[in-house]
C-alpha cells in the first residue's frame, strides 16, 4: 500500500468511520463552506486592491485600497517618511544579531547572546528616537506595528529578567527577601493593566513638579513591563518547583554554591520547563500593548482606529480591524511556532 | 492652580491682576506706546514662545474634527483652530503638535500642563467649569442631539416626527432625551432599541425606522457611509444643547484672552467678509474700520495681547476665516458635507456669535 493510499484511509478512518462520524463531519463542513463563502466573496472576490481613493471601491466588497493608502501610517505611526530607514535598519540589524543564535552552540552562542541584549536595546533607542547625531523623533510621531513591537520587546526586557529574579527571590531563604518579592508580585499581579498604564500616564505628571517629566511612552512601557514581570515571575517559579530538589541537592554536594547551582543547574532546567508559559505571558502582552490606547499612545490598533476618523474613508472599519487583527495574529501565531521550536529541540529529561 | 484664595477668603491673584489691569489701562491712556511694557504676564505665551510651538490637546479620531489624514497629519475643525492660535502666537501655523486625547485624559492632560489648551469635541457645562478648574472659552460647535431622516419623508424638524419610528441604541443618553422630548410634547414615536449605535444606524439604513438620532457632528460622519447619503438629511434644529469650544486652565488670564479673540476674530473675519483669500487685499485695501483693526492695519490690537499686530491676519491667512475652516473639514467642501445649521452667523440664522473688534 502506497503511503498516499495510507494516509487516505487514515482520514477517512478519522472522519468517516461511523454514520454520526459522518454526520458530524458533513454538518461541519456545511457550516465552513457557509460562513467562508460570503465572506471570500467580500474579502477577495469582489474587493477593490487598486485605486487611489474611497470613490475607486466597489459596494459589496472590501477596501483594500484603504490598506493600502494607510499603509506607512499603519507600520510607522507619524514617523517622518525621510527617516524610516531608521527603524528598517534596527530592525535588519537586530535579526542579523539573533539570527546566529539558532546555528550557534555553546559559549559563542552565550557570549552572542549576552552582547546582543547589551547593545541592540539601547542602539534602537538611539535609531529610532535619535539625538546624538541623528534628528531627533519625538515619541509621540512613533506608531503603528514599529510602536506595537517596541512597547512589546522593550516590556519583555523588563519583564524577564525582573520576572527571574523575583521568582529566585519568591524561593529564597532569607526572609527579607522572600517578603519583598511576594508583595511586589501580589500586588503589580492584582492591579488591572489598564489601571496602571492610566495612573502611569496620567497622575504622574500631576504629583511630579513642572518640568521634572518622563516620556509618556516611557512610562507605558515601564507600567506594562512590571505588570508583566510579576506574571513572568509566576511562570518560573513553576518550572523552578518542578525541579526534584535532588538537583540542587546533587550541586551542593559537589559543592557549587547559590549562585553557581541557579545559574548552571536549577535555572537553565526551570527556564525549560516554563518556556511555554513564559511564551503564553509573552503573547499576552503583544496583545496588552494596545490598552495604551486609552492614553492615546498610537499602536497598531491606535492608528488603525484613529483613521477611521477621517471623512476620505469613513466606514472602513472591517478592513482596518481585519488588517491590524490579522497582524496581530501572525505575531502571535509566530511566537508561538518558535516557542514550539525551542521546547522541540536540546535535552528533555533532568 | 494654587493659592487662589488667602486665609481671609480673598483672591488674592485676582486682586493682583485687577491692580496690573489698572496700571495697564492707566497705561492705554496715557498713550499706546507704554502697552508692551505693562502687560499682565502670562506664563503660557513665555512658555510657548520658549518652545517654539503650540501644544494643542485634540481628539484622538472624530470625523471632519479631528483626525490623521493620509499624509499622517492632524486634520479637522478642532484641529484648524489650534493651526490658526499657533499663526497668531507664533506667526506660524505649522508650529503646534498635536496631542490626541481620550475621554479619561483630556483632563489631567490639560491640568499637568502638557497641554496648553485643549481642542476637541469638549461639551461646555456648569459643572466642568466649576469643578475641574478649567474654562471654556467660547464655542467653535454647537453640537446637539438630532435626527436624520430620509429627504423624501419631508420631515424637516423633530416634530414632524409624529407617528414615527427612531431607531437608537439601548440605555444610551440618546434614548432617553428622544424619549423625554416626544413624551413631553405628546407625539406618538415609536422607539426601536437595538444594542449597539452600529446596529442602530445599520437598522435606519435597511429602511426598519423612520429616523436615527445622535449628535449632529456623530450624525455628520455616520451619513457618509451610508449607501446613499444623498438621500438623507440631518435635521437643523437639535433637540439637546451641547455647545463645544476650546478649553483651557484656570489662571493665567491673558493667555486665556487670546484663545478666546483667536476664535472671535476667526468668526468675525467670516462676518466681515475677509478669507484667507482676499486677506491682504483687505489689510491694504478694506475702509472698514473693524476689518482693519482685526488685520492690524489700524491700532495696535495684536500688542495689546501681547502678540503682534498681524496675529489675525496671520491667522486667517493660513486657516482661513470659520466658515471656510467649517466648509474645508465637516462642510460642503469635505465629504460630510454638514450643513452650517446653528454654526452659521448669526446674521445668517444660526448662533454663532462674537463681540465687536473695538
Amino acid at each position: 500500500m502506497s503511503a498516499r493510499a495510507a494516509s487516505l484511509r487514515l482520514w477517512q478512518q478519522r472522519l468517516f468511520s461511523t454514520p454520526a462520524q459522518t454526520a458530524i463531519t458533513l454538518a461541519i463542513a456545511v457550516c465552513v463552506v457557509w460562513l467562508l463563502t460570503p465572506f471570500t466573496r467580500w474579502a477577495l472576490v469582489n474587493a477593490t486592491w487598486s485605486g487611489e481613493t474611497r470613490a475607486d471601491c466597489v459596494p459589496g466588497g472590501a477596501c483594500w485600497v484603504f490598506i493600502r493608502a494607510r499603509f506607512g501610517q499603519f507600520m510607522y505611526g507619524f514617523y517622518p517618511v525621510a527617516e524610516r530607514w531608521r527603524p528598517n535598519l534596527f530592525g535588519l540589524v537586530s535579526l542579523a544579531a539573533i539570527a546566529p543564535l539558532f546555528v550557534l552552540t555553546g559559549r559563542a552562542r552565550l557570549r552572542l547572546g549576552i552582547a546582543a541584549l547589551l547593545v541592540l536595546p539601547p542602539l534602537g533607542v538611539w535609531l529610532i528616537g535619535g539625538g546624538y547625531g541623528l534628528a531627533a523623533v519625538e515619541t509621540r510621531a512613533w506608531g503603528g506595528l514599529m510602536l506595537t513591537l517596541f512597547i512589546a520587546i522593550y516590556a519583555g526586557l523588563i519583564a524577564v529578567p525582573l520576572g527571574i529574579l523575583l521568582a529566585l527571590g519568591r524561593q529564597s531563604r532569607l526572609p527579607l527577601i522572600r517578603t519583598l518579592s511576594v508583595v511586589f508580585i501580589e500586588f503589580w499581579r492584582g492591579v488591572p493593566i489598564i489601571a496602571v498604564i492610566f495612573l502611569a500616564s496620567l497622575l504622574l505628571p500631576l504629583v511630579m513638579p513642572a518640568g521634572v517629566g518622563v516620556d509618556r511612552l516611557a512610562r507605558a512601557v515601564i507600567g506594562l513591563g512590571l505588570v508583566i514581570a510579576a506574571y513572568m515571575a509566576e511562570a518560573v517559579r513553576g518550572g523552578l518547583q518542578a525541579l526534584p530538589k535532588g538537583q540542587a541537592e546533587a550541586a551542593s554536594a559537589l559543592g557549587l554554591g547559590y549562585w553557581q547551582t541557579t545559574g548552571l543547574i536549577t535555572l537553565p532546567q526551570a527556564l525549560r520547563i516554563s518556556l511555554p508559559a513564559m511564551t503564553n505571558e509573552f503573547i499576552a502582552l503583544v496583545k496588552n500593548t494596545t490598552l495604551v490606547l486609552v492614553v492615546s499612545i498610537l499602536d497598531l490598533l491606535g492608528i488603525a482606529q484613529s483613521s477611521l476618523a477621517d471623512p476620505a474613508w469613513v466606514g472602513m472599519n472591517i478592513e482596518a480591524y481585519l488588517f491590524a487583527g490579522t497582524i496581530y495574529w501572525l505575531i502571535c501565531f509566530a511566537l508561538s511556532r518558535w516557542s514550539r521550536s525551542l521546547e522541540a529541540g536540546g535535552p528533555k529529561g533532568h | 492652580m494654587r493659592d487662589f484664595v488667602n486665609k481671609n477668603g480673598e483672591d488674592v491673584t485676582m486682586t493682583k491682576t485687577n491692580l496690573t489691569a489698572v496700571i495697564a489701562a492707566t497705561a492705554m491712556l496715557a498713550g499706546g506706546a507704554a502697552v508692551a511694557q505693562t502687560l499682565v504676564p502670562s506664563p503660557t505665551l513665555d512658555a510657548i514662545r520658549a518652545r517654539g510651538n503650540l501644544e494643542c490637546g485634540v481628539h484622538v479620531g472624530v470625523p471632519g474634527f479631528s483626525f490623521p489624514n493620509d499624509k499622517g497629519e492632524w486634520s479637522g475643525l478642532d484641529v484648524d483652530y489650534c493651526r490658526a492660535l499657533a499663526a497668531a502666537v507664533l506667526g506660524d501655523a505649522g508650529k503646534v503638535k498635536f496631542t490626541p486625547t481620550t475621554v479619561q485624559q483630556r483632563w489631567p492632560v490639560l491640568q499637568s500642563g502638557q497641554v496648553d489648551l485643549l481642542s476637541r469635541n469638549t461639551t461646555i457645562t456648569f459643572s466642568r467649569n466649576a469643578t475641574l478648574g478649567v474654562n471654556f472659552q467660547g464655542i467653535n460647535f454647537y453640537e446637539g442631539q438630532t435626527f436624520i431622516v430620509r429627504k423624501a419623508s419631508k420631515a424637516t424638524a423633530a416634530k414632524d416626527l409624529d407617528g414615527a419610528s427612531v431607531c437608537v441604541a439601548a440605555g444610551s443618553t440618546e434614548e432617553k432625551n428622544a424619549a423625554d422630548w416626544f413624551r413631553e410634547r405628546n407625539l406618538k414615536v415609536t422607539i426601536t432599541n437595538f444594542q449597539k449605535n452600529d446596529d442602530a444606524i445599520a437598522a435606519y439604513d435597511a429602511g426598519r425606522c423612520d429616523a436615527y438620532t445622535a449628535g449632529v457632528g456623530a450624525l455628520a460622519g455616520q451619513r457618509a457611509k451610508l449607501k446613499t447619503p444623498d438621500d438623507h438629511i440631518i435635521m437643523a434644529e437639535p433637540i439637546s444643547n451641547d455647545p463645544q469650544g476650546p478649553v483651557t486652565r484656570y489662571g493665567d488670564e491673558r493667555w486665556q484672552a487670546v484663545v478666546r479673540w483667536v476664535l472671535n476674530g476667526m468668526i468675525a473675519a467670516e462676518n466681515l467678509g475677509v478669507t484667507s483669500k482676499n486677506v491682504d487685499d483687505m489689510r491694504a485695501n478694506s475702509k472698514n474700520a473693524e476689518v482693519r483693526r482685526l488685520l492690524g492695519a489700524e491700532g495696535n490690537f495684536g500688542q495689546m495681547l501681547g502678540l503682534s499686530n498681524d496675529w489675525m491676519y496671520n491667522a486667517i491667512k493660513a486657516v482661513g476665516n470659520y466658515g471656510e475652516s467649517f466648509d474645508r473639514t465637516v462642510g460642503k467642501d469635505s465629504s460630510l458635507k454638514l450643513e452650517r445649521g446653528q454654526n452659521a452667523l448669526w446674521t445668517k440664522g444660526g448662533l454663532l456669535f462674537t463681540p465687536p473688534f473695538q
